[in-house]
């Protein structure tokens, strides 16, 4: 039989801090699912080709299914430290309002990088959100609506229902296709009057 | 869900203590695994490729991250992330083709966990050896890993699993050398010989060894450097082959020259290149004309074999498209 060690973790997630015993071969991810009940990170591939268990640990966006738990320095977050009680992070509210979304599964991971990225860089152009959003696997939505979530929060310094607001009232459509200026923002074509 | 068997965690906050632990468990008998950032240690011990009794997590030994400029050389520090030497403004500036090999590992979260310490220890990859144990067991298992066979080479006595590291391919043509500790001390050797073609390991790294810094050498004349990858995703697979390349000119004509290609065999392969040290590298034929040749010689000794899961016959045929793409990025880099 193998050596197995139990030991005492704390780890700071989502502002609070949790002592937790768990294995010293257990991952970040099964300490925070099945430990701590957080089960809004995902487990996907479980090897790193997903990204659906992406978190926060020092500000960082990492894989917390290749993260050994006892290694974690620093204050994790989770999708369920994005926003507050009854009050959504701009990157929440950009995907629900673009509808960036199909099963969700890839969702929490998505919008932790997203998340991730904004801290670093509140105005991202189109290519570094697809850069930074490069380690996250959809399989359903197609990315577009996903990218136009992350222009979205992006704007107007993370005012998120004033961007849409300007979206609806101009009657316009976000794209994240064409080439955005440097600096990122809201990209606006054809004011169709069909839409 | 891919759980790991046991094992225990050493945390050692100094080098000496983590070469000390490795040394201490090693006399005990018992199997030791370094682990850094853990992107390719946690990966094969779920899939039961390594089996360690104790994992010896060096993450928090300081000292060992950032890049100094010694003068003659950039001194990198083996724990430096894959993603801070891609945006390090002094590799930027002095080995341009590292920062982007390094931009181009895997994928972005990958590149903030992942260290140039372990891509440069990286197991070699195959695709009858990167699989659960379930896969591999059905399959009666391999030559590298519980087996006999080799299910690349017919009938083959060696394991010919692919270098898979992007930083080594970029590197080998920077001349670079690694520094090693050990119990015994410190030794410092060119990353050419850190490398051997045995694909159960590619290294001549020991046991109680820890990758401690990677020097590399400045350019004393104009240099042009490239890098160039095949895979299937852009956003995060490991090289299906991997091409760097660098052209020092002086007084307008090759000064030195070095192109490594590489996710071929188990050892990155370095192609002769002195015959070219002397020719014109100044106008854009001559540069092409010195590309041209470079093709030839890649595509007569870079052939790929059927480790990793594509056509070799498309793979060879890419070795001269990917030699003229490091070889645009290069040009592109320094004009
Ligand atoms: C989905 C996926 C895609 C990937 N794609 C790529 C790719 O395209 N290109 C690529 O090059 N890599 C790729 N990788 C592999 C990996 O992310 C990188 O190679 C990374 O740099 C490994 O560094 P690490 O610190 O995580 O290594 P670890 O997993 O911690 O260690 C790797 C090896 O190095 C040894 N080691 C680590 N540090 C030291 C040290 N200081 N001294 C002695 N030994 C040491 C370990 O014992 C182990 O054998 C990929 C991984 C995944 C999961
Ligand atoms: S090259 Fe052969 S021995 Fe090596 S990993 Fe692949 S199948 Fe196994
Ligand atoms: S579950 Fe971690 S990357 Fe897929
Ligand atoms: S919405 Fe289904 S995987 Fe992204």
């Amino acid at each position: 039989m193998r050596p197995k060690k139990t030991v005492l973790l704390t780890l700071l997630v989502n502002g609070q801090r949790h002592e937790v015993a768990a294995p010293q071969h257990h991952t970040l991810c099964e300490v925070l699912r099945d430990k701590l009940r957080l089960t809004g990170t995902k487990q996907g591939c479980d090897k790193g080709d997903c990204g659906a268990c992406t978190v926060l640990v020092g500000g960082q966006a990492v894989l917390s299914c290749l993260t050994l738990a006892c290694a974690v320095d620093g204050p994790v977050t989770t999708i369920e430290g994005l926003g507050g009680r009854g009050t959504l992070d701009p990157v929440q509210d950009a995907f629900d309002k673009c509808g960036a979304l199909q099963c969700g599964f890839c969702q929490p991971g998505m919008m932790i990088s997203a998340r991730g990225l904004l801290d670093e860089n509140p105005t991202p152009t189109i290519d570094e959100i697809r850069n930074a959003l490069s380690g996250n696997l959809c399989r359903c939505t197609g990315y577009t609506k996903i990218l136009e979530a992350v222009l979205l929060a992006a704007a107007h310094g993370n005012d998120v229902d004033q961007s849409y607001n300007d979206m609806r009232r101009d009657r316009v459509a976000v794209s994240a296709f064409p080439d955005v200026p440097p600096g990122g923002g809201l990209l606006i074509i054809g004011q169709g009057k069909s839409q | 869900m891919l759980r790991m068997d046991p094992f225990l965690t050493e945390t050692p906050t100094s080098v000496d203590e983590a070469v000390a632990l490795l040394a201490a468990h090693q006399a005990a008998g018992r199997s030791t695994k370094v682990i850094a950032g853990g992107t390719d240690v946690v990966p094969n011990l779920k899939h039961g490729l390594f089996d360690p009794e104790v994992i010896v997590h060096i993450g928090r030994v300081p000292g060992l991250k950032g890049v100094v400029d010694d003068g003659g050389h950039l001194l990198i520090g083996a724990l430096t992330t894959l993603h801070d030497l891609s945006v390090h403004p002094l590799v930027q500036q002095h080995a341009s083709g590292l920062a982007r090999a390094a931009s181009l590992v895997a994928g972005p979260q990958l590149r903030r966990m992942g260290t140039l310490g372990g891509n440069l220890a990286l197991d070699t990859r195959c695709l009858f050896y990167n699989q659960t144990y379930f896969w591999r067991e059905a399959l009666g298992f391999c030559l590298k890993k519980d087996g006999s066979l080799c299910h690349v080479v017919a009938g083959g006595k060696k394991c010919v699993a692919a270098a898979s590291n992007d930083t080594a391919t970029m590197l080998l043509c920077l001349d670079a050398e690694v520094v090693l500790q050990a119990p015994t001390g410190r030794r410092t050797m060119k990353l050419e010989d850190f490398y051997v073609a045995n694909g159960i390991k590619n290294t001549v790294l020991e046991a109680v060894d820890l990758l401690v810094q990677v020097r590399v050498p400045k350019a004393a004349s104009r240099r042009f450097e490239g890098y160039a990858k095949l895979r299937h995703r852009n956003a995060i697979d490991y090289p299906l082959l991997s091409v760097g390349l660098r052209v020092d000119v002086d007084g307008g004509v090759v000064s030195a020259m070095r192109c490594v290609v590489s996710a071929l065999q188990a050892r990155p392969h370095k192609l002769p290149c002195d015959a070219w040290i002397g020719r014109a590298f100044e106008h854009r034929q001559e540069r092409q004309d010195v590309v041209d040749g470079l093709k030839q010689l890649a595509f007569a000794k870079c052939v790929p074999v059927k480790n990793l899961a594509d056509d070799v016959v498309w793979r060879r045929e890419m070795v001269r498209v990917l030699v003229q793409r490091a070889f645009d990025e290069a040009i592109g880099e320094a004009s």
